[in-house]
């Protein structure tokens, strides 16, 4: 076993030990097929959650994405988002002649799974912002890949944005049913009807 | 029994467990068997309930001989794992807001540590006193700090009573397994042993007096189940076994009788104020079961311990004056 690989799990057993990060397969099980998993998005701890809730197989395959100028600044940041959890890198400022979503199309493009959060920042009202465009444009190049949605229920409470000491608390993520881009549907339909997805999963946690 | 009490305390401590591993196992064997039969629907549910219950007495009764056989540290670190795990149980059931973050790092990793190394040490005086004092007053200081009024008293006291509960009283656990009595020494584990069977007899005795006897409840909205005639069932089924047990503790039979009748009153009651704490988190069922919030049930299992706990500790220091 090497270091990234054992890192990984006593990081996994923190999470457990902190939050119980108990994984709900509502609509779709656990498997090994390459999946675009997408999330509320309340807090940094969001990231570690969906990770460890993931059975073992699958987190070697699942790929976060990683702000490049915050998450590589210091050696420890860039080792731990690229050894531990194989983080997809994407530039914050946007250059006219790139497209910002060519570092996650070359990932799907590997065969990866990813975690997105499509709100973009975090929010800290409990209902989900709008989300952006991003997950429309990657539905519509990858029609074959699964698009799962994910609700994370408590993590607010467990690291509140500006605190560093996570407080143990239990909290859950709901995985859902897949959600397809159906024929010829509209940018904004279909990114609220995603988001739809997202929310109804609440329900089935309280 | 005369011949039992020549043996030395680690023999006696040995013959406890080879007894109570040996009944477990029967009773193992006995469930195992049984499930050959093709059993109907409501047996089967029965059947689920009693698996999960043995699950739970097994995984306690080993907790227990580790906690015995690895001696005061390891016992008293098991023990504030447990602790630990049922805090984070409670909290997650209780609303909390952003202010009180502080305050929940404070008592988990701060104040249960703490006190667990209080016990470990045995200063008992200090340990006594600790959260009732201390932590009482450091925990609202903390939270003012936040500089959040909105329902202060109210989230201030959740906390307080988090603590109280399941770090203060669970302490009293491993407290028990320490505690040297004068020609009582090195015997702790039989307090522990002795205090978990006569609550469990005060629950189980109370649980059937409830269906046999169906009185009228005391409290409908909190325990359709809870009516005083069962509780005194309860406590009196406590008190004949806790009789029965004498010679595994320091007492004399009628002194025994008082302390089993206490400690399972006391068990029974922190059961029923577990309930009321339910209703008022609004869930249904989490006995056993793992419901969607993640409750896995350990708090409910663990409450009537930590309510008998401590009255039981501090009754046997008050009698004997240590």
């Amino acid at each position: 076993m090497t270091l990234p690989e054992v890192a990984g799990l006593a990081l996994a057993f923190v999470a457990r030990v902190i939050t119980g990060a108990q994984g709900h397969w509502h609509g779709a099980p656990p498997k090994a097929e390459q999946r675009i998993y997408f999330a509320n998005h309340q807090s940094h701890f969001d990231w570690v959650l969906i990770w460890a809730a993931l059975p073992r197989e699958l987190r070697a395959v699942t790929r976060p994405i990683a702000a490049r100028d915050y998450w590589t600044a210091t050696p420890l940041k860039h080792w731990i988002t690229r050894e531990i959890f194989n983080a997809v890198y994407v530039s914050r400022e946007r250059k006219e002649d790139e497209d910002p979503l060519e570092p996650l199309m070359e990932a799907l493009r590997n065969g990866d799974s990813l975690v997105i959060f499509p709100e973009g920042t975090r929010g800290h009202t409990g209902e989900p912002a709008p989300f952006k465009s991003g997950l429309y444009s990657l539905a519509q190049a990858f029609p074959d890949v699964q698009l799962i949605p994910a609700w994370i229920d408590n993590v607010q409470r467990v690291m509140p944005k500006g605190e560093v000491v996570p407080v143990p608390i239990l909290c859950t993520v709901v995985f859902g049913a897949p959600v397809a881009l159906r024929p010829g549907e509209e940018r904004r339909a279909f990114l609220d009807r995603a988001r739809q997805a997202v929310v109804a999963l609440r329900e089935v946690v309280r | 029994m005369s011949s039992l009490r020549s043996l030395t305390n680690t023999q006696q401590v040995g013959l406890l467990f080879v007894t109570l591993f040996g009944v477990l196992l029967l009773v193992t064997l006995v469930a195992f068997a049984r499930s050959f039969r093709e059993p109907t629907d409501a047996q089967l549910a029965l059947q689920e309930r009693w698996t999960r219950e043995l699950r739970a007495i097994w995984i306690g009764a080993l907790l227990f001989w580790v906690a015995w056989a690895a001696g005061p540290f390891v016992s008293t670190l098991l023990f504030g794992f447990v602790s630990f795990f049922a805090l984070r149980e409670f909290v997650s059931l209780t609303h909390t807001r952003r202010a009180d973050h502080r305050a929940l790092l404070l008592a988990f990793f701060v104040v249960l540590p703490a006190q667990y190394v209080l016990v470990g040490m045995r200063l008992f005086n200090a340990f006594t006193v600790f959260i009732p004092v201390y932590v009482f007053f450091a925990i609202p200081v903390i939270s003012a700090l936040a500089n959040d009024p909105l329902h202060f008293l109210e989230r201030t006291a959740k906390i307080q009573w988090g603590i109280a509960v399941c770090v203060f009283g669970m302490s009293h656990a491993p407290a028990l397994l320490l505690l040297d009595l004068p020609r009582w020494q090195e015997r702790g584990a039989f307090f522990v042993f002795y205090l978990v069977v006569v609550v469990v007899v005060a629950q189980v005795a109370q649980a059937i007096a409830s269906r046999k006897l169906r009185r009228r409840p005391v409290a409908r909205a909190i325990s359709r189940t809870f009516s005083w005639r069962a509780w005194g069932a309860g406590a009196g089924a406590a008190a004949a076994v806790g009789t029965l047990l004498f010679w595994t503790t320091p007492f004399k039979p009628l002194e025994a009788l008082v302390m089993g009748g206490i400690a399972g009153a006391a068990g029974t009651l922190g059961e029923f104020v577990m309930q009321a704490l339910k209703r008022d988190a609004g869930v249904r069922n989490w006995r056993g079961r793992p419901s969607v919030t993640g409750a896995v049930g350990l708090l409910d299992r663990v409450a009537p311990l930590c309510f008998a706990a401590p009255v039981f500790f501090h009754s046997v220091r008050w009698y004997y004056a240590i």
